[in-house]
């Protein structure tokens, strides 16, 4: 195998884990610290909020290298899309397959591209109700993100490392809500 | 502190860092909606593996680069500003963006990553959150912070 295609593999959650804490530190070192969700509020400054909320009159030029970082981002995803794509799609559990068919989602048929990254099947334009879902969902990450301070990466990786309490709080809400959604809304959500 | 922003060279650096974590992030498997639909169930160590990782290392690099005095690269010391602890404002907001969270089975970085997929839904889920980001600021001084 060459480095490609042992790259491409799969990788094991302690490996992911501890590039995750490169980039953290990446970012510690420097001179900023992690977070995705501010760049939703410098979308709503780019689109000139600030001129008729106070709370959207940032200074954009402290924020470039977080949408530098975004964009970043989205250039990673289509990398490790193509040139690293993974042979397989995601082995995710026995169990969690079964439970996808109460959900009407054959998995890993579910998602067009084959990959078990998302449920086309749900998340499609076609489809009123995921764009209705894909709306609320959205609505509820860039609200809850910005009144909380912080996403994921803010919180959970961040926060945490740092040992803040109010980010074990906030991270234990995200529980509570992933929670709620997954075993009592969505059952009902996507099957209706 | 020394508040610098950054020039090219270094935003070039970001953009780096941030193509590195669009990697991480997709050959984690941490951006699957599957993932994180399977995490929510307990069904698999894999999403608790990963960020239990993270944080145990990130926690020995946060506290080593603290006590070692590490001037970053703007010049200013490693640290981290706490917030305000409010504990309802905590549980609300977690639970809020939680409810998104598993429903679109993305958290924002990953939104952008799925967005360099071709998973083009994204793009609408991206600018519902800069919507919902929007109206926190409109509605934020009625809520508990």
């Amino acid at each position: 195998m060459n480095i490609i295609e042992i790259i491409s593999q799969p990788w094991h959650w302690a490996f992911s884990g501890a590039m995750i804490a490169l980039v953290l530190i990446l970012l510690t070192w420097m001179g900023r610290s992690f977070g995705v969700s501010m760049s939703f509020k410098n979308i709503c400054s780019i689109s000139g909020a600030g001129k008729k909320n106070t709370f959207f009159n940032i200074n954009l030029k402290d924020e470039y290298w977080r949408m530098i970082f975004v964009l970043g981002g989205i250039v990673g995803g289509t990398i490790g899309f193509t040139l690293l794509k993974s042979p397989e799609p995601v082995a995710i559990a026995d169990a969690t397959i079964q439970s996808l068919k109460g959900l009407g989602f054959d998995y890993p048929a579910s998602d067009e591209k084959g990959l078990g990254f998302v449920p086309t099947d749900m998340y499609n334009f076609g489809n009123l109700k995921g764009v209705i879902f894909a709306i609320l969902g959205g609505f509820l990450v860039g609200f809850g993100s910005r009144y909380g301070d912080g996403c994921t990466s803010g919180h959970a990786i961040s926060g945490l490392s740092h040992l803040q309490i109010s980010s074990l709080i906030t991270v234990i809400g995200f529980f509570i809500g992933g929670l709620i959604m997954t075993h009592l809304l969505m059952p009902i959500f996507f099957t209706l | 502190m020394n508040q610098t922003t950054e020039k090219l060279p270094r935003l070039i650096a970001f953009f780096a860092v941030g193509i590195l974590f669009g990697i991480i992030m997709t050959k984690s498997e941490a951006i699957s909606w599957f993932r994180i639909y399977e995490m929510f169930r307990f069904e698999s160590f894999h999403m608790f593996g990963i960020i239990g990782t993270a944080v145990v290392i990130g926690a020995i690099a946060m506290f080593l680069m603290k006590k070692s005095n590490l001037k970053t690269l703007r010049d200013t010391a490693v640290s981290y500003t706490p917030m305000n602890f409010n504990l309802p404002r905590h549980i609300i907001a977690g639970t809020i963006f939680g409810l998104g969270w598993a429903l679109v089975g993305s958290c924002p970085g990953p939104m952008y990553i799925l967005l360099g997929h071709g998973y083009w839904m994204f793009a609408l889920i991206i600018l519902s959150a800069v919507l919902g980001t929007y109206t926190y600021g409109v509605v934020k001084d009625k809520l508990p912070h």
